[in-house]
């Protein structure tokens, strides 16, 4: 066995027990916690077959973005667990079917002609993922590329409106380009005054 | 020396590469935690004398034994554990704080042939590892039962998220430029003197990376996450002794690499600035100093970092608002437009940077 190998099965081995623990950790955080080490052990799966590119995006956005944000959630939410944990053994029949029913799948589509492909063999150090992935995406794929950047656009776009609230009219707000502009002149007035005698100590409680 | 030389011929093909990776780890890894001592010394060195303060002197000649005297004291110091706090997450956010800030810099050259790993995305990694870096602060926040520690963990969060975009767009605009992913080939296509630096054709994209990661690092004037004055000490409020101090040398560490890659992207690394006069390179002796070499890295890092304590010296603390408002209003579109002139700049062949 290669070092190749072992570095493979220790990958594959943390990233399936980090993806059974995060359904059956009891703690919220923790099961975000296991999630975030499957995604790691995913990413470095990737790494090794040469696919860089993916393998650091992963990280970057799953772990550095979308988990951070999951994290949040969770921490603000008061979960009760033994509420979530009631109906266990009443849904269990129904998740073993949709558990058998996906296994088959995956084992056909995996056992099928279309996957039966020679090894692939593995490029020169020189070869660059990203250089290919950015490569095929402007000229083969540029389409479809293109497509999927204006529905995602128009997904933020709706997002925003959906959640935009219009302020109350009465709430006091700041506008900065105004508060920048704003002169000595507006804000202080100078009086010129001759000086006028203090009033007697002791007339007013002895100032 | 050929007895030892007969002996590490013994040792096994695989084991010799681990044997030198590990001793490069920690030739790295040793310096970097006495720069972060002596960085600690420095901030308060600078930020003292710019308020006409003397800053630390009783320890050691000019109190260069202070940051030492300091490591001693938090080494002793006992670690509590609050009452209902989560055992676990409470003594893995440090660690978890730490990790990333030390594991970026395996991709950075310090000088030509001086690295630990020459990866083809390193760029995309360092911007990967450093988004790690919130974790820390966002569990030690929730572990730690205390409400100061959790709406600081709220605030790092939504902070270091906001800013990352602006600061991905940043090295978008260098590796456009560059036309490369790889660190090594960024500084290379930067060398020919001080001209043909990135600084010049992207200096904007240089303010916003530096903006951006002041922001990222939780320093002042963003450190709304630690905010002494509303939220007691943020996050590691709770954190005593060796636990408080690991979230101390992350900290740095961070500083310390921000720095290291705005040398590398804008300021050429290692090259120097009189790479292209001839008559100062070749002169004796002295010409190796003023030919390419790690000391000119150094030099560049030391500027970034001087930054940051004139910074802390200087800038009053930005209001929660505000720090979001610089952010998505104002950085993110000021580097959607640079990159959009970068791009026709490019096609127009800009010389001599951009062709």
């Amino acid at each position: 066995m290669g070092i190749e190998q072992i570095i493979f099965y220790l990958f594959a081995g943390i990233l399936l027990a980090a993806a059974v623990s995060v359904v059956t950790v009891r703690n919220p955080v923790y099961a975000a916690l296991f999630l975030i080490l499957a995604f790691f052990s995913s990413s470095a799966i990737w790494i090794m077959l040469e696919a860089e590119f993916l393998g650091v995006t992963l990280i970057l956005v799953y772990v550095g973005a979308v988990m951070v944000l999951f994290l949040f959630v969770i921490m603000m939410l008061d979960i009760n667990i033994d509420i979530m944990r009631e109906g266990f053994i009443r849904y269990l029949p129904v998740g073993l079917v949709v558990a058998v029913i996906v296994a088959a799948e995956m084992i056909y589509v995996l056992s099928s002609e279309s996957l039966n492909r020679a090894m692939p063999v593995a490029k020169a150090a020189d070869y660059s993922n990203t250089k290919e992935l950015g490569r095929i995406l402007y000229t083969d794929y540029v389409y479809p590329f293109e497509i999927a950047a204006v529905i995602l656009v128009v997904a933020i776009i709706a997002a925003i409106v959906l959640t935009h609230r219009k302020r109350a009219p009465n709430v006091k707000s700041q506008n900065p380009s105004r508060q920048v502009r704003v002169k000595r002149g507006d804000r202080i007035k100078l009086v010129k005054m001759d000086a006028e005698k203090q009033p007697e100590a002791g007339t007013e409680g002895g100032k | 020396m050929d007895n030892l030389i007969s002996i590490w011929n013994l040792v096994p093909e695989a084991l010799q590469t681990l044997i030198v990776i590990l001793l490069k780890i920690v030739a790295i890894v040793l310096p970097l935690i006495l720069a972060v001592a002596y960085t600690t010394y420095a901030e308060r060195k600078i930020i003292g004398y710019m308020q006409v303060r003397l800053g630390p002197n009783r320890v050691g000649p000019k109190g260069w034994l202070q940051p030492i005297a300091d490591t001693v004291k938090l080494m002793f110091k006992e670690v509590i554990l609050p009452s209902e706090a989560n055992r676990f997450v409470f003594y893995f956010a440090p660690i978890m704080a730490l990790t990333p800030a030390l594991v970026a810099w395996a991709v950075i050259p310090f000088s030509s042939g001086m690295w630990l790993a020459d990866i083809n995305v390193g760029l995309l990694f360092i911007l990967a590892i450093t988004s790690l870096d919130v974790f820390g602060i966002i569990l030690a926040g929730w572990a730690s039962n205390s409400k100061y520690a959790i709406l600081s963990a709220m605030r790092a969060g939504a902070q270091v998220v906001s800013y990352e975009i602006a600061m991905g767009f940043a090295l978008v605009g260098v590796l456009m430029a560059a036309g490369s992913l790889n660190l090594r080939e960024i500084v290379e296509a930067q060398s020919g003197g001080i001209t043909q630096w990135f600084i010049w054709p992207l200096f904007g994209l240089m303010l916003v990376y530096f903006i951006s990661g002041v922001a990222e690092t939780n320093r002042a004037p963003f450190d709304v996450a630690e905010g002494e004055s509303e939220i007691v000490a943020g996050f590691h409020v709770e954190y005593s002794g060796m636990a408080f101090a690991l979230f101390f040398l992350g900290e740095y560490a961070n500083m310390l690499l921000i720095s290291a890659v705005a040398a590398i992207l804008f300021l050429g690394g290692w090259l120097s600035p009189f790479e292209s006069i001839d008559a100062l390179t070749e002169l004796p002796y002295i010409g190796l100093l003023f030919g390419n070499g790690i000391h000119w890295f150094f030099i560049k890092v030391a500027f970034f970092i001087f930054l940051y304590l004139w910074f802390r010296a200087t800038f009053p603390r930005y209001r929660y608002d505000q720090i979001m408002r610089l952010g998505w209003k104002i950085l993110i579109p000021v580097t959607l437009v640079y990159i959009f002139a970068e791009g026709v700049a490019i096609y127009l062949g800009w010389k001599p940077w951009l062709s």
